[in-house]
């Protein structure tokens, strides 16, 4: 408990804000590495899920690529990435990456066949053409499980963002591991305190506009 | 504009044979009406019109020009469509599903929008319901908007995909009514798809009785079928041995009562 409050005047101390090394600074480049990971992997997973979700094709063998990724260990893969690339931030972006392409890959390709299949057949019948049907019907009505995949890829790399820090000075992951190696303990659970903090702040954000994604359908919602 | 179903066939590509040397023709302002069990292949029949089924042999035309010469998409914008159970987009609001294709077309949205609410009032519907959306509507409610989004852009052939099979019969008696009288109004070029046969004598000028695999068992008008059904299997699927269908007259005080196979007066002979 006690180590606890010292975490806390650690973080409140005013000397440990401002400047290139200080909090503020750190959220901020957290935060961007965060952003700039998931956007990178949802350029790439977004329209490939939406893909499969639309045809059906080669849902398979993606779903099982994807898996496969999933389960390497991003520790391992940093370090690696690391060993080829060299020190800075393209190895830890690359591995955010990485993480985040299952996770985005999933909800768009869950949203797009969450949609009424009726209803998308009407649409296909009725002269809408395939680019109609994906952006007028499919991908509102699977919006919300697509930004769930959003979501849940965000949240991962935003607390494994962390280990950005491993082999560049980049991010909130520095005082873990300044703290770990010098034994600075309060500075150490300073930093798990401030990510854990910025991942629910930033959840629940897009948990909140995941509810304003969801289609008006008039339906009285259970 | 009349359709024609020259020799057309569909084997699917896990060899499933759904049609097999199909030939028909719909002159126009008629209405076809296309009749079998599950399995029998009458909705790829339908289907095959606007390309959604493209046929493995021979060719449907559409005033002699082959459907598959045609752009897929201009085509089925042409062409209404009324699907099983609505299919209206959930997340737009009945007057928009209503105006899907004139707007997709390029007709403004507010002028497609008046358009719409005049088209809601024409199948029966208060122009009021069309602020709501499909799911705050009744099955019977929703089949008048998708008959109602199938006449939006005023083509001059409607597909009709077993429209009337999700609701009561006292429903489906009311939108049968209706499209019987939007269709004494219109004249469309219709090709109907049920399973219900009374339904099929009572909106198909032609009527074909399909058997497993889209084999013709019968084609003729409703009257032809019923004064002659080919085989037993027509017989049986008309219901030809079934007591409301065998009416014979009784005299009853000089007047001629029609009475059913098990003699229950069915009305009287004028």
């Amino acid at each position: 408990m006690n180590l606890f409050a010292d975490a806390l005047s650690w973080i409140t101390d005013g000397s440990h804000w401002g400047g290139p090394g200080g909090i503020d600074h750190r959220i901020v480049q957290h935060l961007l590495v965060t952003f700039a990971a998931v956007a990178v992997a949802a350029v790439l997973a977004l329209p490939l899920g939406i893909l499969i979700g639309h045809t059906g094709r080669g849902r398979l063998v993606v779903v099982a690529l994807a898996g496969a990724v999933r389960a390497v260990p991003t520790l391992g893969l940093l370090t690696l990435l690391g060993l080829a690339l060299g020190i800075g931030l393209q190895a830890p972006l690359l591995a955010l990456v990485a993480l985040a392409f299952p996770s985005l890959l999933a909800g768009a390709y869950a949203g797009v066949e969450s949609a009424d299949r009726g209803a998308v057949d009407a649409a296909r019948a009725v002269g809408m053409s395939e680019w109609q049907l994906v952006t007028r019907v499919e991908v509102p009505l699977g919006a919300e499980v697509i930004l769930g995949g959003i979501r849940a890829a965000t949240l991962q790399v935003v607390a494994t963002a962390t280990l950005a820090a491993y082999i560049s000075d980049t991010g909130l992951g520095r005082y873990l591991f300044s703290g770990l190696k010098s034994r600075q303990y309060d500075e150490m659970l300073a930093g798990a305190l401030l990510v854990a903090v910025l991942a629910l702040v930033l959840d629940l954000t897009l948990a909140a506009l995941q509810r304003a994604s969801r289609p008006t359908t008039g339906k009285v919602l259970s | 504009m009349g359709i024609e179903f020259r020799d057309v066939g569909k084997t699917y590509p896990d060899g499933t044979v759904a049609v097999t040397g199909f030939s028909c023709t719909v002159p126009s302002h008629r209405t076809l009406a296309l009749v079998g069990t599950s399995g029998s292949g009458k909705t790829t029949l339908m289907r095959m019109v606007n390309r959604m089924v493209e046929p493995t042999t021979g060719t449907v035309l559409i005033d002699e020009r082959d459907v598959l010469g045609l752009d897929k998409v201009e085509l089925r914008r042409s062409i209404g469509y009324v699907p099983q159970a609505g299919g209206l987009l959930p997340h737009r609001r009945v007057v928009d599903n209503v105006a899907t294709v004139p707007v997709l077309t390029g007709t403004p949205r507010g002028a497609a929008r008046d358009a719409a609410l005049a088209l809601l009032e024409r199948v029966g519907l208060d122009p009021a319901l069309g602020r709501r959306y499909p799911a705050q509507l009744s099955g019977g409610q929703q089949q008048r908007v998708a008959v109602a989004r199938a006449l939006a852009a005023d083509p001059n052939i409607l597909l009709m995909d077993e429209p009337f099979g999700a609701v009561d019969p006292i429903v489906r008696r009311g939108l049968q009514d209706q499209l019987l009288q939007l269709q004494a109004e219109l004249g469309k070029t219709i090709v109907l798809v049920t399973h219900d046969i009374d339904e099929a004598f009572r909106l198909g000028d032609e009527v074909v009785i399909l058997r497993t695999g889209g084999i013709v068992a019968q084609a003729g008008t409703p009257k032809e079928i019923v004064a002659a059904p080919a085989d037993d299997f027509v017989r049986d699927f008309i219901g030809a041995d079934r007591a409301d269908r065998a009416l014979r007259t009784v005299d009853i005080d000089g007047r001629s009562v029609v009475v059913d196979g098990d003699g229950r007066p069915v009305g009287v002979l004028e």
